[in-house]
């Protein structure tokens, strides 16, 4: 696909030419927003007051960060966020490999039934409100499992991961089942270590999902100590912008809140910028694991 | 659980196998459907806990939209609610703030439509055509971040860089676009267009992927052909590249259209305040309000009920229109 444009032919190196330009121009609507954002957490509040800068802050300071990690609330969020992104994924991907693994036999009795009543939640769900009921009678409001208990299983994930067990070749299964090994033994110590690449992938895309996650926490948590990131920031978005127009003279509070805004924004997110570069390789070749393999 | 959960599977599963060896009776065919299932209790094992997460988690709440048609309140139970018919659908047709969060919903959603489906398309286009491999990574590595970021990250980062002192006042007065900074995230009528475009800046790039993996597939010897024709790229991008998407793309836009009404709540949540508030409402910030915040849980289950409702409606429809395009091979 690279030798499209023979050597020589102005056309195509017009098209190349105006091609690059306009990446180019994307690509910095998407840096230099974000860049801006970085810079300005590290700058001082006098600076962020006066503002005019754009790539780098006439003052530079740490104080933002200062007050954003002297509140305990964010060592507690943090660690919320934390624990139930990994306890989150750990148990949704097995949860959804079990599953799977069972309903990728395609001789399992009920087999029709079971796929049938799972592909019905795809595209029905009772919504909001009779959700939030159930999570209230079910006694999980203001506990931590309502982030792990509810995000269990998800059918979508388990048609993809039954899609990668049934390309494992039936030989090994057959081999294992002659040594005398149950299914249960079969999918732990076969199929699970031969599925990690799909698993991974999976495991990325819901740890994401649960990092960024904060309608659970604003729909079925009230016990701030159960806040995670996402839900402590947002609190402070919606905190800084009613004072900010109730004060919309005082300079001083929109600045210091707006600091502290930043800094959290950025602790918020690094942990999915670090790992992003190295999930990157994993996401798009499993964003074509629900594909037909060839 | 598990025995009424396998009752009605029995007759289903059973008739399959049953089928070549002739008709058997329906006391061995159940007999035998038992027997097979005890064999296999060890894969039973691992798909019912899924089976009975499903009937907790999924069908409790869809018999729980049975509230839409009663009158809720917090003393009562589901079951012990009494019946009202359709009081709230009527209530609903009259409800000013209800239609207006409708088209708040229709108005932003359109406008994702009409810019945030084509771009993905365009931008994957242009990332393939690039040959230098490097800028290709580099671009498509930018291009996914945004994705990633939650919508209140993006929202806080909105806020900054709208404010007075913020990125885009600056950008705008140092190229003496604008001679006094203004907070255009307090001005209603620019919030159509916020939502919307910052939407496509974080959506459009993640949008690339399943396209740039279809592409990858095309056959480069059509490339050629059309090169030794004299063809030039932008002919060989309209009569090879965008046929052959065709089917991915109609897949896209079904998907799209049956999720018009669903608009994001998490963006809305963020991005709304109390001065944009009129437009900024959408359908589920509304059932949100509504239910969570003002306790009438049977109004807003039914007006989330007709919001699914119109929205499988979308679905299949868009569904026959595209087949129709596709010489009626329907694409779902």
């Amino acid at each position: 696909m690279n030798s499209k444009a023979a050597k020589g032919d102005w056309d195509s190196r017009i098209f190349d030419a105006i091609n690059i330009a306009l990446l180019v121009v994307f690509t910095l609507i998407i840096v230099v927003p974000l860049w801006n954002v970085l810079v300005s957490s590290f700058s001082s509040g006098r600076a962020l007051a006066e503002g005019g800068f754009i790539f780098w802050p006439t003052e530079l300071s740490l104080e933002n960060y200062q007050a954003v990690f002297r509140d305990d609330g964010i060592w507690q969020a943090f660690f919320i966020s934390v624990a139930k992104t990994l306890i989150g994924v750990i148990t949704h991907v097995f949860f959804c490999a079990m599953v799977g693994y069972g309903l990728s036999k395609r001789y399992v009795r009920g087999r029709k039934f079971y796929v049938t009543m799972g592909v019905i939640t795809m595209f029905f769900s009772g919504g909001m409100i009779p959700t939030y009921l159930l999570i209230k009678d079910l006694g999980m409001l203001n506990s931590f499992w309502v982030y792990i208990i509810p995000a269990l299983l998800s059918f979508y994930d388990v048609i993809i991961l039954m899609n990668f067990f049934r390309n494992v070749p039936d030989s090994l299964e057959e081999s294992a089942k002659i040594d005398g090994g149950g299914d249960w033994r079969i999918f732990l110590s076969i199929f699970i270590p031969l599925s990690m690449p799909a698993m991974a992938t999976i495991a990325l895309f819901n740890g994401v999902g649960q990092w960024n996650d904060f309608m659970t926490t604003k729909l079925y948590i009230t016990d701030q100590s159960l806040y995670p990131l996402q839900m402590m920031l947002y609190e402070i978005i919606v905190q800084s912008q009613t004072q900010s127009m109730q004060n919309a003279g005082s300079v001083v509070i929109e600045t210091t809140t707006k600091g502290v805004q930043l800094a959290t924004i950025v602790v918020t997110t690094l942990p999915i910028v670090v790992i992003y570069p190295i999930l990157q390789r994993y996401f798009i070749s499993g964003m074509m694991l629900g594909a037909v393999k060839e | 659980m598990a025995k009424t959960a396998e009752a009605p599977s029995a007759t289903p599963a059973g008739t399959g196998a049953v089928l070549s060896s002739g008709k058997k009776p329906m006391g061995r065919r159940v007999k035998e459907f038992f027997v097979d299932f005890g064999r296999q209790w060890e894969l039973q094992s691992m798909i019912l806990p899924g089976v009975v997460f499903m009937f907790i988690f999924c069908y409790i709440p869809i018999y729980g939209l049975t509230i839409a048609f009663k009158s809720y309140t917090v003393i009562d139970t589901i079951d012990s609610a009494p019946w009202v018919g359709m009081d709230n659908f009527k209530i609903i047709m009259s409800d000013k703030y209800f239609w207006d969060s409708v088209v708040n919903t229709l108005g932003i959603s359109f406008l994702k439509l009409a810019i945030g489906f084509v771009i993905p398309i365009i931008l994957a286009i242009m990332i393939y055509e690039v040959s230098f491999g490097r800028f290709k990574k580099f671009v498509q590595t930018v291009s996914y971040l945004p994705h990633f970021l939650s919508w209140i990250v993006l929202g806080g980062m909105l806020i900054t860089w709208f404010s007075t002192t913020g990125l885009f006042n600056q950008l705008l007065l140092s190229l003496g676009l604008i001679s006094q900074p203004s907070n255009i995230m307090l001005d209603p009528n620019k919030y159509w267009w916020i939502a919307t475009l910052s939407d496509i800046w974080k959506e459009a790039g993640w949008g690339t992927i399943l396209y740039l993996a279809i592409m990858a597939k095309i056959d480069p010897t059509y490339y050629e052909a059309a090169k030794i024709d004299g063809a030039s790229r932008l002919r060989q991008i309209w009569n090879i590249t965008i046929p052959n998407m065709k089917m991915i793309i109609s897949l896209n836009l079904i998907l799209t259209v049956s999720g018009l009404l669903g608009s994001n709540l998490d963006q809305t949540l963020v991005l709304m305040n109390s001065q944009n508030r009129e437009k900024a409402e959408v359908i589920n910030s509304y059932v949100y309000r509504m239910g969570m915040t003002q306790g009438d849980f049977s109004y807003a289950t039914a007006v989330g009920l007709g919001v699914s409702i119109v929205s499988v409606i979308l679905l299949v429809t868009a569904n026959k229109v595209t087949s129709k395009l596709n010489d009626n091979q329907s694409v779902l």
